[in-house]
């Protein structure tokens, strides 16, 4: 322990002397908590959807008890990720939506971001009211009928229109030109964060209140308040090209990781492992729920899934 | 306004037009009255004409593409930046390393003997208690971590703030330029400048450091100059006669003098940098503030609130053992002070190595306390009755529904309704009846400046939440100040219940707030509620009990029953204390505006929200200047002018 603490304590000094000249790299600066007691770390950052916490708890828990590797976990919104994953400040992201814009930047432009390959799990952004609402009105589930039940959907928020609400603002989202493209009687209200969201959705279907709101799969609030997608027009290609034209429904997009590419090469076990971690739908949403709702702990969540799925995650190892 | 309806009504015309007050409506109505047909007939339009908009976008954006694509290879990040970020990373890092190395034993004792050498043993045992609670929550290590992170933006902030402060106390050319910039830290909503830092330093430490210097620094430049400013006129006279140099009468008697205020300073820092720990997780911080953020992910409030108590504890701690510090400060030095500071030295080297010898250098795992089940069992019982349905006062739903319907919509409709011209008459006649006419034209710059970024509808939103949010602020605020004025035991139990309501980072009761109200305006005005109320309690109380006591006796001797001693004289002696009140109000529930943006209070703070989670500069950095307008205009037309020259710092 105490040559330990040495050593460091002669790296922070060596550091120290290094940077009082010459040029800093922006691109190669760790977490000051990484490394702390001589062990090899891996920075992981995770989204604020639990999905994503999913994803990095069974990674984090294979890469600690499997391969002795520290990991630290950062909570950054999409857009921050992408660029703190370009600096190497995170080491990689295991769950990303599309954002082709960033795709181009960091890595076919700067090569600064490698990608990681498939996670394996399809996303799908929709609109959706909650099933006890859909059995009632069978109808309710194609957009063109949305208007006549715009009254049902009436809150003080959104007056006299019918309330669809929309979650952080971090999410991809056309709903603000769908509702006027598509000319409903709606009004978008942002809820601001994912957490509000979900409160205020487990509220109305404990009273089974009708509502409308944008929501995506896999997610875990659909075992404890199941959700009808509403049809909006199909998906093609393209179609949500122009942001204020778009009238048409969310694609399905199979989720994505990117690694920084310095750590793609030389991370070693890490990122061969991080590369071919690949789960499905139904591994993810057992997870988040035990930790959404069962409110366990993501390692002890992780350890449960770990212990019962051998066959799965030894593949990833090889 | 006040002054024109005390007159009373029997003086003529010619007594109201000797009327200040009065003088200046109708200089006022008379321009009105030969500019509003001008721009009227120019811009035609109920709201902001958008002539007169200046789109920042387009460059905002070019600025950012610029900053990511010369971050690693400009000399400006290669040789500046990059080594600013190095150094906060090892400081960082040293500070965090040392804190795991004396192990936990070794911190508390280190703790607590330094409380007792500065402030006695009760806070020496309050601080122990403390830390044993941090690490009993299961917190130890993001405790180590955020307060490795604090040891370092608060010594940053102070040499920043104590130089800024110098520079401020010893020129009034300095003093005037600096006063602008300070205000303008302080008010800017952390939110809106993280996503700057975060594109020059990347996510992480160095950043967060960055962000919380820029929040912290500026209680350490107002009371360094107000400490310089302050020494005593004749002791500087004495020294200057003994003929030193200028210099010299800084460091042997200006500073000196100016200690207690310095202390303060350091002490204001603290809190200021602790009240920014969670909002620095947002961008990566680490520690204690990334615990709240990722339980608030999950909904989870009892995990939040485990990692926010020790937050609230750090920050009472240090308040009030600086606090006893300065208190001390100037008392006579005790005999053998030496001694005890070496004793206490002794003990914590003695707890720390028996701590390493034992192995006993991280907290163990089986000496953690669960509170986050128990906690979330209370909150879904309490969401779970009082949402809806409760016999003849309602839920809670119906209340924020209510509202919403009965107040913000009218008040917002209202404001977003009236001409805009007509709202830039308002805030001019009241900024200059309640002050000069520099304070009124301070205002309706900051007014027209809203308008001319192209968000004059979300801010008026905005404006009318904040309007809301501080009536009833004020409402609850005075009942509750009035009641402790009056009750010593009221007031020492709402002592630690204010404390609490102050130092908890908002995003703990962020969930709860929803659960109860819904999603929507009615929260996040609950939310700043919620977060400004102590101040406006304090500031009562503490007015009310300064009233001159001669004075409540002339009264009770005439007979005056309480209640008549209340109305005429305690609360208008104590009107400068009430005046404070309103505008920290007002301060502090624009402060939250960002958070009422999180659950569903849209206009500027979603867009400063939605600036800095898609990394648009643009949309993020305009409403974030746009509530620092909505501050100043707010700052201008609430505080009298004489008070804020007695400011003076």
């Amino acid at each position: 322990m105490r040559v330990r603490t040495t050593a460091a304590v002669a790296a922070v000094s060596s550091l120290a002397l290094l940077t009082g000249c010459g040029a800093a790299d922006m691109t190669k600066q760790a977490s000051p908590f990484a490394n702390a007691q001589g062990a090899k770390t891996v920075t992981l950052s995770v989204q604020s959807w639990v999905g994503a916490q999913a994803n990095v708890a069974v990674a984090q828990y294979l890469l600690e008890h499997e391969l002795g590797y520290r990991v630290d976990t950062v909570q950054v919104d999409e857009v921050p990720a992408w660029d703190a994953l370009s600096q190497g400040r995170v080491d990689a992201i295991l769950e990303d939506w599309g954002h082709p814009e960033q795709e181009k930047r960091y890595v076919d432009d700067k090569k600064t971001i490698a990608r990681g390959g498939g996670l394996g799990v399809t996303g799908h952004i929709g609109w959706f009211v909650p099933t006890y609402l859909a059995k009632q009105h069978p109808d309710i589930t194609n957009w063109k009928n949305l208007n006549k039940y715009s009254h049902l959907f009436r809150t003080p928020e959104s007056g006299s229109k019918g309330q669809l609400m929309d979650g952080s603002p971090s999410y991809v989202t056309n709903d603000k030109a769908l509702v006027k493209n598509l000319k409903l009687d709606y009004q978008v209200v942002f809820a601001g964060s994912e957490a509000a969201q979900i409160t205020q959705i487990k509220q109305f279907a404990k009273e089974k209140k009708p509502f409308l709101t944008y929501w995506y799969a896999p997610q875990w609030l659909f075992k404890k308040v199941p959700m009808t997608e509403v049809k909006l027009p199909p998906y093609k290609e393209g179609c949500d090209a122009d942001p204020e034209k778009v009238a048409c429904a969310y694609p399905h997009t199979p989720l994505q990781k990117y690694l920084n590419s310095g750590f793609a090469k030389n991370g070693g076990k890490a990122a061969a492992f991080l590369k071919k971690f690949r789960w499905t739908t139904e591994d993810q949403n057992e997870v988040s729920l035990m930790i959404a709702e069962q409110k366990m702990s993501p390692e002890d969540a992780a350890k449960k899934w770990v212990d019962s799925h051998k066959s799965t995650w030894k593949k990833w190892l090889s | 306004m006040a002054t024109i309806t005390a007159n009373p009504p029997r003086i003529g015309l010619p007594g109201l037009l000797k009327n200040r007050a009065v003088q200046k409506l109708l200089l006022l109505a008379v321009a009105a009255a030969i500019l509003v047909p001008l721009a009227n007939a120019r811009w035609a339009s109920g709201t902001w004409p958008s002539a007169l908009t200046v789109d920042f976008s387009e460059p905002l954006a070019k600025a950012s593409d610029w900053i990511i694509d010369n971050r690693d290879s400009h000399p400006l990040f290669l040789y500046f930046f990059g080594h600013v970020s190095n150094v906060v990373v090892i400081a960082v890092r040293a500070v965090y390393l040392t804190l795991l190395a004396v192990g936990w034993a070794g911190v508390t004792a280190l703790g607590a003997l330094v409380a007792w050498r500065v402030a006695g043993v009760k806070l020496a045992l309050g601080t122990a208690v403390a830390f044993l609670a941090c690490g009993l929550l299961g917190m130890w290590v993001p405790t180590m971590q955020t307060l490795a992170l604090m040891v370092v933006a608060v010594l940053a902030s102070v040499v920043v703030g104590a130089l800024l402060g110098l520079a401020a106390g010893l020129s009034d050319r300095m003093d005037r330029v600096l006063r602008p910039v300070l205000d303008t830290m302080q008010v800017l909503p952390a939110f809106a400048y993280l996503l700057p830092v975060v594109l020059v330093f990347g996510i992480g430490v160095p950043a967060a450091v960055l962000a919380t210097v820029i929040y912290a620094a500026p209680p350490m430049a107002r009371l360094t100059a107000l400490g310089l400013r302050g020494a005593d006129k004749e002791v500087l006279e004495a020294v200057e006669s003994l003929g030193s140099t200028a210099r010299q009468r800084l460091l042997t008697a200006r500073i000196p003098l100016a200690r207690k205020e310095l202390l303060l300073g350091v002490n204001q820092t603290i809190m200021m940098a602790l009240s920014m720990a969670v909002i620095a997780a947002v961008i990566g911080a680490g520690g204690l503030g990334d615990r709240v953020y990722q339980a608030l992910a999950s909904v989870d409030v009892g995990a939040a609130l485990a990692a926010g108590i020790p937050i609230v504890l750090l920050a009472v701690v240090l308040d009030r053992v600086t606090g006893a510090a300065g208190e001390k400060l100037g008392a006579a030095p005790e005999p053998r002070g030496r001694l005890g500071w070496l004793l206490a030295l002794a003990g914590v080297v003695a707890v720390a190595v028996a701590g390493r010898l034992a192995g006993r250098l991280d907290w163990p795992d089986a000496w953690v306390v669960g509170i986050a089940e128990p906690v979330n069992r209370a909150v879904d019982w309490m969401t779970a009755h009082l949402y809806s349905g409760v016999p003849v006062i309602g839920g809670t739903a119906d209340w924020a529904g209510h509202f919403t319907t009965w107040v913000l919509d009218p008040v917002r409709d209202g404001l977003q309704g009236l001409p805009w011209w007509s709202l830039l008459l308002i805030v001019a006649a009241l900024a200059w009846v309640i002050g000069t006419w520099r304070t009124a034209l301070t205002a309706v710059l900051a007014m027209a400046a809203i308008g001319v970024l192209g968000v004059w509808k979300p801010s008026l939103d905005t404006l009318s939440q904040v309007l809301a949010a501080v009536a009833v602020t004020l409402v609850v605020g005075f009942a509750v100040g009035i009641a402790a004025a009056r009750s010593d035991r009221l007031e020492r139990a709402l002592r630690p219940v204010l404390d609490v309501f102050q130092t908890m980072p908002q995003f703990v009761y962020l969930i709860p707030v929803v659960a109860l109200f819904g999603v929507g305006r009615a929260p996040a005005v609950a939310a700043a509620i919620v977060y400004a109320l102590p101040a406006v309690v304090r500031i009562t109380t503490q007015g009310l009990r300064q009233v001159d006591p001669a004075a409540l006796e002339a009264s009770g001797s005439l007979g005056a029953t309480s209640w008549q001693q209340l109305r005429q004289v305690q609360l208008p002696l104590a009107r400068p204390a009430l005046l404070l009140a309103v505008n920290q109000g007002l301060v502090l529930v624009l402060a939250v505006v960002v958070i009422g943006g999180l659950v569903g209070g849209g206009a500027l703070g979603y867009d400063v929200v939605f600036g800095l989670a898609q990394g648009d500069l643009a949309t993020g950095l305009v409403a974030g200047v746009a509530i620092v307008c909505l501050g100043l205009m707010l700052d201008r037309v609430t505080q009298p002018t004489e008070r804020r020259a007695k400011k003076g710092a």
